[in-house]
């Protein structure tokens, strides 16, 4: 009986992990939501690099601010390039359709994005542009092949090649590793650090509220084990007189 | 004079009080696998009550729908918690029902004199299910949207009126706006007709009384407890004893209702897809396409049964037939026990598969399909028909224990 319910709880408590990355290994973005020193660095760095093709269109400048412990003048001043007031969300000012023309595709708002593919999947990703002269914007990306996006932060990162494989089945050459061609302005554990920012700040843009959440959790799950005793006294109570 | 007995004189207050809670007899040795009745009203009582909150700034509305969620999570006060609060309540509920189902069926809960009790939760079943599905859609995400294509597709195999029907449910040639208006309007409709099946479900189970675990009847017992000398001597008054009780057992659940909400609302994408959180997009195909997870043993068993002459058909019927199982129940278990306490190995290790396949054909219906998962997925279906189809026959021939007079501990 007991084996039984065990067996009923497997498959109420799903404990299998999605893969979202195909078959590349993704390397572990081992950020921390409560850097607000990191956070604003990877603010910094969205507004430069990812915030013209790409919007976050559900994010507002003045939560951000809050959130990331700076004053709206701060992020008036530094942090806003597209926007008119304070209030506003994280728009960009090209049209989708001139979007489709450019790239082949319409960049998508990176409001969710954490959320949809994981912080894992953009930090490989983001660190995973390499050389290729097939391609129309000159990279290739080996999480997300024949990408429509340039490599936007090789001035950081610099130019790398990948070394290939050959697959002993007959299938796609396998990934091995990394050469870099040109050095960037950056070392490569500079450029780690950046990657790992600037995912950080997706992932809060993700999910603004995820600190409150857990903050409310706490007290939530504090009162509710205070109840919980309280509850059971009383039943026992009760039931002194079931025989 | 009171207001109780002015009101006593006009509604029967007071009388439905003590025939319902205060002087309803219920037996005195129910355990675990009794906490999910009271349970599953008050996830029912939360998913009405969050999403009446939600439907106040949702937008049924292709083009604004998806938007309108992220609204709800950052600019409403609480959004967040109502809509993770709604989005667990819906896999929390499927959750206590499953255990709530499993109970019935190790205790025979489902015998006579109770095989209108278990029919009306059969029907609270598909209706749950139905209310699940059209919700799934609401937040207009690509596994919202693709995941519906699939299930209203499953009507368009139905031959000669197939394509109408399918035509005929979504209010269109694809998945577009006017299904999800209309999908809006019957998930708000479909909960109140819920509750109200719940309603007929009490007053059955109050007509024939609770079984317990021993399978005993206690109205049959004899009589006489410390409350009444008509009263069965096992039974005790559902208010204060089962209502104390219970409210343990809320507390309990609520316990891990809110690890879940505070500290994983997308429950490693099994309560809340990763692919949901990307719009939908008609023209983009997901790589693969999975139900949420309390569908998939069905789904699994869809996928499991080959087509014939190049139709799904035979799938479909399959998958109905799966569901519609629960219905034939009551008739399908000739045991002379109800309870498994007295039932013999034979039904013990009938139940074990019929759980073993129930969670395998869970597990294979979120995976890609492959020759040796499809193979595996079809040796659990043969077995999980043959629990049911066979039981006439393996409960009959299974070696029972005799049942006490009186409830055990």
């Amino acid at each position: 009986m007991r084996k039984l319910i065990a067996l009923f709880m497997l498959a109420v408590t799903p404990a299998l992990g999605l893969a979202s990355g195909g078959h590349v290994h993704l390397e572990h973005a081992n950020i921390d939501p409560h850097d607000k020193a990191s956070l604003q660095r990877g603010a910094k760095f969205f507004v430069n690099y990812c915030l013209s093709c790409h919007s976050a269109k559900y994010q507002r400048y003045n939560r951000m601010a809050q959130d990331l412990g700076l004053t709206d003048q701060q992020v008036k001043e530094n942090l806003m390039f597209t926007a008119e007031k304070i209030g506003d969300t994280m728009e960009i000012a090209m049209s989708p359709a001139d979007a489709n023309k450019f790239f082949g595709t319409t960049p998508p708002d990176l409001s969710l994005i954490a959320r949809a593919r994981g912080v894992d999947w953009l930090y490989t990703y983001l660190r995973s542009f390499y050389l290729d002269d097939s391609r129309p914007t000159g990279v290739n990306n080996v999480v997300f092949k024949d990408v429509g996006m340039p490599h936007v932060m090789w001035q950081l990162q610099g130019w790398q090649k990948a070394v290939f494989k050959e697959d002993e089945h007959g299938g796609d050459p396998i990934f091995e590793r990394f050469e870099l061609v040109k050095p960037g302005s950056l070392t490569p554990e500079q450029f780690d650090g950046v990657v790992r920012d600037l995912v950080n700040f997706l992932d809060y843009v993700g999910e603004p509220y995820k600190l409150e959440r857990q903050r409310l959790g706490v007290k939530v799950l504090l009162f509710l084990f205070v109840f919980f005793i309280l509850a059971y006294l009383l039943k026992k109570e009760y039931w002194k007189d079931v025989h | 004079m009171s207001l109780l007995s002015w009101i006593d004189e006009r509604y029967p207050l007071t009388k439905v009080w003590n025939e319902h809670l205060a002087q309803y007899y219920a037996p005195k040795n129910f355990n675990f696998w009794y906490f999910f009745g009271s349970l599953a009203m008050l996830v029912l009582v939360n998913q009405i009550l969050t999403g009446v909150w939600l439907a106040m700034s949702y937008k049924p509305d292709a083009g604004l729908a998806f938007g309108s969620i992220e609204y709800i999570m950052r600019d409403v006060n609480w959004g967040w918690l109502l809509r993770y609060m709604h989005s667990t309540g819906a896999s929390a509920f499927f959750i206590v029902i499953y255990l709530h189902m499993f109970r019935g069926l190790i205790y025979g809960s489902y015998r006579q004199p109770r095989e209108l009790l278990w029919i009306i939760g059969v029907i609270i079943y598909v209706l749950m299910m139905a209310t699940a599905f059209m919700g799934y859609l609401l937040p207009w995400g690509q596994m919202s949207f693709w995941g519906a294509q699939v299930i209203v597709n499953l009507f368009s195999a139905v031959p000669y009126i197939g394509p109408d029907l399918g035509v005929w449910i979504r209010g269109d040639y694809v998945i577009s706006d006017a299904t999800l208006n209309r999908f809006f309007a019957l998930h708000f409709l479909l909960p109140f007709l819920l509750a109200a099946v719940v309603f007929i479900h009490i007053v059955a189970l109050h007509k024939v009384g609770s079984n317990n675990p021993d399978g005993i009847e206690i109205k049959k017992g004899p009589k006489g407890n410390r409350w009444s000398d008509t009263a069965p001597a096992d039974g005790i008054p559902f208010h204060p004893y089962y209502s104390v009780k219970d409210i343990v057992g809320v507390v309990g659940f609520l316990i891990l209702f809110a690890l879940v909400i505070f500290f994983a609302p997308e429950m490693g994408g099994f309560f809340l897809e990763h692919p949901n959180f990307e719009p939908a997009n008609p023209m983009k195909t997901p790589e693969h396409i999975a139900p949420v997870w309390y569908f998939t043993p069905f789904y699994a068993i869809l996928r499991a049964v080959p087509s014939v002459a190049g139709s799904a058909f035979p799938g479909v019927v399959a998958m109905g037939a799966s569901i519609a199982m629960f219905f034939l129940l009551p008739w399908l278990d000739r045991s002379p026990v109800k309870s498994i306490r007295y039932k013999g190995i034979i039904f013990k290790v009938w139940i074990g598969i019929f759980v073993v396949c129930f969670v395998v054909l869970g597990y294979l219906g979120v995976q890609p399909s492959t020759p040796g998962k499809t193979l595996l997925a079809q040796i659990c279906t043969v077995l999980y028909f043959a629990f049911f189809l066979l039981m006439p026959i393996y409960s009959k021939m299974d070696k029972t224990k005799p049942v006490p007079e009186r409830v055990t501990k």
